[in-house]
């Protein structure tokens, strides 16, 4: 466990509303479950912040220690794990993704 | 034992009443993300431990019961779970 690095990710994650650490960028997303996590927030036409942690070492090796879970892409709601691309289209297919993302705004 | 079989040897203490675990290695052979080695499966499981629970606890508690498999063998997972009743 790195703490500097898990407290960066904790500043990134709690800086701002809706966060998705990805593998590439929303305009050039390098993951297919990248690509379909950052696609469900386009669709629900919201803004988010996004980090490619195929570029920044640091993130990519700690990031799964921090909310202790495996895979990317990961998905933050005002501050808390909503999980990879699986949960986020079941959530956004359900309407309960945007609930969520407009309850974030009003944040 | 392949991984598939070891994957459904771990998620037995799950209690599935059903389980399915496809291999879409293919697709993904040379991608950014597969370079680590690891495979890509697709994993839909019913079981009543998902019984009224959100779908970030039913993911959790495939995870913990594949374990290190997560770190080393599956490089990506696309995940299923349902309660009985729910399909």
């Amino acid at each position: 466990m790195n703490q500097v690095a898990l407290d960066r990710i904790g500043q990134i994650v709690n800086g701002h509303p809706v966060v998705l650490f990805m593998k590439g960028t929303p305009q050039f997303p390098q993951c297919g479950f990248s690509n379909l996590a950052a696609q469900v927030l386009k669709a629900c036409g919201t803004e988010f912040f996004s980090v490619n942690v195929l570029a920044d070492a640091e993130v990519y090796e700690n990031l799964k220690d921090y909310a202790n879970w495996p895979t990317f892409p990961q998905l933050y709601i005002n501050g808390e794990l909503i999980g990879g691309s699986d949960i986020a289209k079941e959530m956004y297919e359900k309407g309960e993704l945007q609930q969520l993302l407009a309850g974030s705004k009003q944040a | 034992m392949s991984t598939i079989d070891e994957m459904q040897q771990r998620l037995a203490t799950l209690e599935p009443e059903a389980m399915e675990i496809g291999d879409d290695s293919a697709l993904h052979a040379g991608h950014e993300g597969a370079r680590s080695g690891g495979g890509h499966y697709n994993l839909t499981i019913v079981s009543p431990q998902f019984d009224g629970l959100l779908t970030i606890k039913r993911h959790r508690l495939i995870y913990n019961a594949l374990g290190d498999l997560m770190q080393t063998r599956i490089h990506a997972l696309s995940i299923k779970a349902y309660a009985p009743g729910e399909l």
